[in-house]
């Protein structure tokens, strides 16, 4: 396959960016998306240029580092994947491809196609935990959870962070993360203590960075990990909730 | 680290890649918050806090347009059913209240409801702005945005600049010249002989259905009400509404400038 790539050149934070074309030939479809990149950046460095800088770790789909906007799509057009999985038999042969980085004020870009993402680490140190003594380990099944509700935390657990959701939000906001986050720990059992707490914070530390929701819906389907809007509006729920609830009474029932 | 002679670095590279370190935020405790205000404006400084008023007052506004079609569909009716239903609304709520007392008073709560429903609007929308100031330099490709959600700030300006319009040509009178007070049936008549005011109301409440398409959906999740066996009905609602509300308030300007009724 031949490939026409134009990409987003950046040499630093402050650099001033544009776009670059390059022809890749001998592209397999087998390969993932970003080992095109590895080729065109040996391709790169023996010509004695600077190769493109781009995020990716465990390229299985689980880490969250991958992240790029290609022909205008966080993770490319597949749904439900990461870049990493997107594989160049999805392309026609000769497809003139865009890449871009992440775009969003919380996200300045570092280089070409890397994006700091620390704004997500200063939402979880808000209150993506559970304050818990760790000792040995309990017993299983000390604490009973129904099956319908740990199913829907897996569900909002499996956010890899990646920021797919803000990239593709058209007002930059971070509802899907920090929904998934938030939700996670308070659908279950161990997360009650902290319950309104936890969502007053984190959706607090998210609005200092990030836009608000407008329910476009672009967020669930640019998410490699197919997570629901749905989570969105339980994070609303708990946050309203935190803000008329008597606290004191936060151990009872209903 | 102390760096070793004749070892490379980022910085040989080129000068602007260590800015990178820059970059990295304070760690420790959280920058200390605003100020601590009442509670209820403590809810209206977060943005999922005005998306619940926007929500609300949208109930508000949404129960209005939906009792003021109902109203003004009499006009089909003919003069006498309309004109009794507009003075019954100066009397309503008597003899508990005295006359127009309650009406002043849903007349307050329905320009609360526009005010709230507008600033957070404009909030937000600036919110939203600040998040993203450098725009995608290539072509986004839209997988689940509609047409309604992403023009929900025109047609909401569109309707805003119509609601003036229509009081200042049916309410106030100054934009209708044939304007006689307590006879709504005449002045709906006069007003809809002028076909670019016609197809000006047309156009409003063609957006205006588009703003409830999506605002009528999505406000439930504004709320918070989701629940997997009724949430496909939301969508049912907010279509059906959107709908009802658009046959309604397009039928009166197309079928009386039409002259398909007349007087």
């Amino acid at each position: 396959m031949k490939i026409t790539l134009t990409v987003w050149r950046q040499s630093g934070p402050n650099a001033r960016g544009g776009f670059e074309t390059h022809h890749v030939d001998d592209v397999s479809p087998d390969m993932s998306f970003l080992e095109l990149f590895d080729i065109l950046n040996e391709a790169l460095i023996a010509d004695g240029k600077e190769p493109i800088a781009f995020d990716h770790d465990c390229r299985e789909g689980i880490c969250g580092s991958c992240s790029m906007m290609i022909n205008g799509r966080a993770h490319g057009p597949e749904r439900g994947t990461a870049t990493c999985q997107l594989h160049m038999r999805k392309f026609q042969d000769g497809a003139h491809i865009t890449v871009e980085p992440w775009r969003a004020a919380a996200f300045p870009i570092i280089k070409d196609l890397c994006v700091d993402r620390t704004a997500f680490d200063r939402i979880i140190e808000a209150g993506g935990y559970i304050s818990a003594p760790t000792g040995s380990a309990p017993d299983g099944n000390l604490i009973l959870v129904p099956k319908a509700v740990s199913d829907t935390a897996m569900d909002a657990a499996a956010c890899i962070g990646c920021g797919a959701c803000v990239a593709a939000c058209p007002n930059g906001a971070a509802q899907l993360f920090t929904a998934a986050k938030v939700q996670h720990l308070n659908l279950l059992p161990q997360g009650q203590p902290e319950r309104w707490e936890r969502v007053v914070n984190m959706v607090t530390e998210m609005e200092r960075w990030f836009g608000s929701c407008t329910l476009h819906g672009e967020c669930e389907v640019a998410c490699p990990k197919d997570i629901s809007i749905d989570f969105i509006a339980l994070m609303n729920r708990d946050f309203i909730k935190a803000q008329f609830k008597q606290r004191r009474l936060t151990g009872q029932h209903a | 680290m102390t760096r070793l002679d004749g070892v490379p670095s980022t910085e040989d590279q080129n000068e602007d890649a260590d800015a990178a370190d820059r970059l990295l935020r304070s760690t420790g405790a959280p920058v200390p918050g605003q100020r601590q205000v009442p509670f209820p404006l403590q809810f209206w400084r977060s943005a999922i806090g005005k998306k619940w008023a926007m929500a609300v007052s949208g109930i508000v506004l949404l129960t209005y347009v939906l009792a003021h079609m109902i109203g003004n569909l009499k006009v089909f009716l003919g003069k006498n059913e309309i004109n009794t239903y507009a003075a019954w609304l100066r009397t309503l709520g008597e003899p508990a209240l005295p006359r127009t007392v309650l009406l002043w008073g849903l007349r307050t709560g329905l320009t609360a409801a526009f005010v709230i429903h507008i600033v957070a609007a404009v909030q937000l929308t600036r919110m939203n702005r600040r998040a993203r100031p450098e725009r995608y330099q290539s072509k986004r490709d839209y997988a689940s945005a509609n047409y309604a959600s992403r023009t929900m700030r025109w047609t909401g300006i569109i309707v805003a600049l119509f609601v003036i319009f229509h009081l200042a040509d049916l309410t106030w009178g100054v934009a209708n010249p044939h304007f006689v007070r307590g006879d709504p049936y005449d002045n709906l008549f006069y007003s809809f002989q002028r076909v670019p005011v016609a197809i000006f109301y047309i156009i409003a409440n063609i957006a205006l259905a588009f703003h409830i398409f999506h605002g009528a959906w999505s406000m439930f999740q504004s709320l918070g009400v989701n629940n997997p066996r009724y949430n496909r009905w939301k969508r049912y609602f907010a279509t059906g509404f959107a709908g009802l509300i658009m046959v309604g308030n397009v039928s009166m300007p197309l079928l009386i400038t039409t002259g398909v009724v007349s007087r």
